[in-house]
């Protein structure tokens, strides 16, 4: 019974998906009619100038914002885990927490207003556009990339970094030889996630932008107001096929990195 | 030290833009950018909110909307966790990233595949007349069913993996030892299943309706023009009509309306 509603699910999951995929090479103008193989729409997306400053806009935004977030994340992770009681303890897991339950309207408006707020006062960032988008990324991803961290640093064996403190590694020196390695699987992760949200999002990115910073999920959708072309069908087949490739590397680093865990262990 | 950097950032831009909407929904709008004088007190938004009933009307749409979607969402994730959770576990890797996969081909994406297939010239359309059942094309696209079929599309994954986990800790032995001692597969079910899963249930159910209360892009995409919800009250009040301070207000109520499931939410995660 529940095979079935399994077998549904993926089916209703992946539907659109794989005929979005099918039809990015129909040569008819019309999307979703078949008219023959053809890959002009790849072609048209080639050429597509606006699309592609779009895309490599985004790419920049959602590379920056994801380290940015790790780094952020990773000490709130670490904090979290680590750090026992301290004064606003409460009041900063709260905090650290509200990105990731705050909808999304809500989350754009507000950022947006601490922008114009910090222009007003510091005259800083004098423009909004990609680094507006950039710290409002950062700091949504950094919501996912703490609970990322904060889970893994949990599960750690703190022997180990005991151990290395007893033979006499300073703090930095037990930091980078033991608890770096350890949580460095957990900190991909967390960029990955941090980079796919900046590369997905179009209502954070539509309050807190300005004329100079269309992304490219902005730009798609502008143009879907409009009307829908054979040409998105294309955009889409190129990133699933760049999403699959990311997601065969990060298995393929996975599974070597497990293999290698196995060995020394 | 080192705790300064990220408390310094989250109080930055998170507590400071949060108190700032509370801060602006009560200011007088003004001519100029941005559209609103700083620290004058005004109830103007207030009473646009309280005149205009479009707007209580707004929030009663989501709140149904996202109750609907979340019950969706789970009758739907809930067999298939099942499933993933009892699949040999050589699958289950495999069978988790086709759940997942779909969330990466991008939102807006399949949202538009969503469009191309429901629309009156659309795939579905031209199935449904090859095929001889309909004489003419049917009107499925910008409807209240369509908005719901885009937001269990975009949301399902959301509640698949709660329950996934969930159902992966349940101890199978307390279900071996109910059905030897003679109950059916549905009393099993019923009685031990679904209640050690009911803690899981709810995390997922809070999970697509926390988000799905503030949805914009969905309802704007694929639903009728009537399907005014609060999400695209709030983007109207801003990007068209340039009124901060509605839109700043309407956030304030959304969060108000939200604290409590979020509240819930947050216990449920912190179970232990």
């Amino acid at each position: 019974m529940s095979r079935v509603a399994l077998a549904l699910g993926l089916g209703f999951l992946w539907l659109p998906i794989l005929l979005l995929l099918g039809y990015a090479f129909s040569a008819s103008p019309i999307p979703f009619q078949w008219g023959g193989f053809s890959l002009r729409w790849f072609a048209a997306l080639a050429a597509d100038e606006r699309l592609l400053e779009a895309a490599w806009l985004s790419l920049r935004i959602a590379a920056g914002a994801a380290s940015l977030a790790t780094v952020l994340g990773g000490l709130v992770g670490w904090v979290l885990a680590r750090q026992g009681a301290f004064r606003g303890r409460v009041l900063f897991g709260a905090l650290a927490g509200a990105p990731l339950v705050l909808p999304e309207v809500v989350t754009g408006l507000s950022l947006l207003l601490a922008f114009v707020g910090l222009q007003a006062l510091l005259g800083w960032p004098a423009e909004r556009g990609a680094i507006t988008v950039l710290l409002a990324h950062a700091t949504l991803g950094a919501a996912y990339a703490a609970v990322v961290v904060q889970s893994r640093l949990s599960q750690l064996d703190r022997g180990l970094e005991e151990a290395a403190a007893d033979l006499g590694a300073t703090p930095a020196q037990v930091f980078r030889t033991i608890t770096l390695p350890l949580i460095a699987p957990a900190l991909a992760a967390a960029w990955l996630l941090a980079f796919t949200l900046s590369l997905d999002d179009v209502v954070v990115a539509s309050f807190v932008s300005g004329p100079a910073g269309t992304t490219l999920p902005m730009l798609l959708f502008s143009r879907l107001r409009l009307g829908l072309t054979p040409e998105v069908n294309a955009l889409g087949a190129a990133i699933l096929a760049l999403a699959g490739l990311a997601l065969g590397l990060a298995a393929a680093m996975l599974h070597r990195s497990a293999r290698h865990q196995g060995k020394a262990g | 030290m080192l705790r300064a950097i990220p408390f310094g950032w989250l109080l930055a831009f998170v507590a400071v833009p949060c108190l700032l909407l509370l801060a602006i929904a009560f200011s007088a709008t003004a001519e100029g950018v941005p559209p609103f004088a700083w620290g004058r007190f005004s109830l103007e938004a207030w009473a646009t909110l309280t005149e205009d009933s479009f707007y209580l009307e707004a929030f009663l749409r989501s709140l149904r909307v996202a109750f609907t979607t979340a019950a969706l969402c789970l009758a739907l994730a809930f067999p298939m966790a099942l499933a993933l959770a009892r699949a040999p576990a050589r699958w289950q890797p495999a069978l988790v990233l086709a759940v997942l996969l779909p969330f990466w081909t991008g939102f807006l994406l399949r949202m538009a595949a969503w469009v191309g297939l429901l629309r009156d010239q659309g795939w579905l359309n031209g199935v449904l007349l090859g095929l001889g059942l309909v004489e003419e094309p049917l009107p499925m696209l910008y409807s209240t069913p369509a908005m719901l079929l885009g937001m269990v599309h975009a949301y399902l994954p959301f509640a698949v993996l709660p329950l996934y986990a969930t159902l992966l800790r349940l101890d199978r032995g307390l279900e071996e030892a109910a059905a030897d001692l003679g109950a059916s597969a549905f009393t099993v079910f019923r009685t031990i299943t679904l209640p050690l899963a009911a803690p899981g249930a709810a995390a997922a159910f809070l999970l697509v309706f926390i988000p799905a209360a503030g949805e914009y892009v969905v309802p704007e995409m694929l639903g009728p023009p009537e399907a005014q919800l609060v999400g695209r009250a709030l983007w109207g009040a801003f990007f068209q009509d340039r009124d901060w301070p509605l839109a700043c207000l309407l956030a304030v109520l959304l969060l108000a309306v939200l604290v409590l499931p979020i509240r819930l939410f947050q216990r449920l995660e912190n179970r232990p």
